[in-house]
């Protein structure tokens, strides 16, 4: 079952928080990856596996570099999910 | 139909002897930022690197190869002249033609050995421990050396953000030989020429030559892509590669991964499940990316400095552009 943009949100923080160490409430839509919680290009790599194994979605690296904000992240997921 | 005398190879074949060259000027970041905009934090955090060496003029793709050869042939205890191959992995010897391999048998005082180059970028040296391996074990050579050297700093564009600080010179090499005993597991290896725009020279030399471009050639990578790729996609090859030896990382000692950024070897840690005491080498931090060169630099390094030694079982995986890759395990010599 297709997941909501809520889960999708707490997914993300949890893994957020796996790789960066950053605290699971400071992940909010409006927060961008690398400005606000110090995800670098690489780690970003990392949250997109994470995310695409968590979610059953496919993120091309194309697509990666449009993912800014975490609401951007969840939109993405939510449109693609299977 | 005459009957033709098959071949008589050695049982097995192991790795004998590992020497390595580091070039003598060392390079640190601070020489990098003088041609792009970026900080020492920036490339550490990104890469793991604080140094590399640079060849100068005299350290010529040869003059490299044969003094880590030397190093590696007096420590597997033989002679020069019964070296039967040498293997000489590189993407950047500039000369087409003939093969360095050629020089540096003659100038090691082979007895006309077997010489020849391969172009298999960061897998360079995976690529010729299998085909030294094969040679061992099918007859046709009894010893082979099989180098990896690379001078990138003639193939780095130093205004480039994203790699003026990856590449390193030096040379690497290994003296592969009979053994009653395996020695170098299978290899798992191959390539995804579908992925070739993801590591890649810019341009053609020919380009260069024809006016067409400004800059000389130089390599250049998708960060991210190279990212994903390496450490999602090889680490599924590094477990096929402990599958295929029968071993499990539990049995593992050491772990040498091509040396390409310390955020890719710490990932494929992660991602590989690696108990805490396999020694994972970091030679990158001083070395920089020297691509061929990066295994057999790193296994020297960890067996000189004691935190390997004679006998350990390691996983060694090479990976790059081509995208090709090959990973074995290997008893250390």
């Amino acid at each position: 079952m297709a997941a909501t943009q809520e889960e999708i949100v707490a997914g993300l923080a949890e893994i957020v928080n796996e790789i960066a160490g950053i605290p699971v409430e400071d992940v909010q839509l409006d927060k961008s990856f690398t400005d606000d919680l110090d995800v670098d290009s690489l780690s970003m790599v990392e949250v997109v596996v994470a995310a695409e194994e968590r979610f059953d979605v496919k993120i091309p690296d194309d697509d990666v570099k449009n993912l800014k904000t975490v609401g951007d992240a969840t939109d993405y997921i939510v449109k693609h999910q299977a | 139909m005459a009957k033709i005398k098959p071949s008589k190879g050695a049982p097995y074949a192991r790795i004998l002897g590992v020497g390595g060259y580091r070039p003598t000027r060392i390079v640190p970041n601070e020489v990098i930022l003088e041609t792009i905009d970026s900080s020492d934090e920036w490339i550490r955090s990104r890469s793991g690197i604080e140094t590399r060496h640079w060849a100068s003029p005299e350290e010529t793709v040869a003059a490299m190869s044969i003094e880590a050869s030397g190093k590696a042939i007096a420590d597997a205890g033989i002679d020069a002249s019964q070296i039967g191959a040498v293997v000489v992995s590189t993407v950047s010897h500039f000369s087409q033609t003939p093969a360095v391999a050629t020089e540096i048998a003659d100038r090691l005082g082979t007895d006309r050995a077997a010489a020849f180059d391969i172009s298999a970028g960061c897998a360079g040296f995976g690529y010729g421990l299998t085909l030294a391996k094969g040679m061992v074990v099918e007859g046709s050579a009894e010893y082979v050396l099989v180098i990896g050297v690379e001078r990138l700093s003639d193939l780095t564009d130093l205004e480039d953000r994203a790699t003026a600080f990856l590449f390193g010179d030096g040379a690497g090499a290994v003296v592969v030989g009979p053994s009653k005993e395996p020695a170098i597991g299978p290899t798992v290896w191959g390539s995804e020429g579908d992925k070739s725009e993801t590591i890649k020279q810019t341009v053609p030399w020919t380009d260069y030559r024809d006016g067409t471009v400004e800059k000389f050639p130089a390599i250049t990578q998708e960060g991210q892509a190279v990212f994903r790729w390496a450490v999602f996609e090889m680490a599924k090859v590094a477990q096929q590669a402990l599958d295929a030896a029968g071993i499990t990382a539990d049995d593992l000692d050491v772990f040498i991964p091509h040396q390409a950024n310390v955020r890719i070897i710490d990932s494929m840690v992660k991602t590989l499940k690696l108990p805490e005491h396999v020694m994972v080498a970091r030679d990158i931090r001083t070395t920089g990316n020297t691509s061929a060169a990066s295994i057999p630099l790193a296994m020297e390094r960890l067996l000189a400095t004691g935190e390997a030694k004679s006998g350990d079982t390691a996983l060694v995986i090479g990976f790059g552009a081509g995208l090709v890759y090959a990973a074995t395990v290997v008893t250390l010599p």
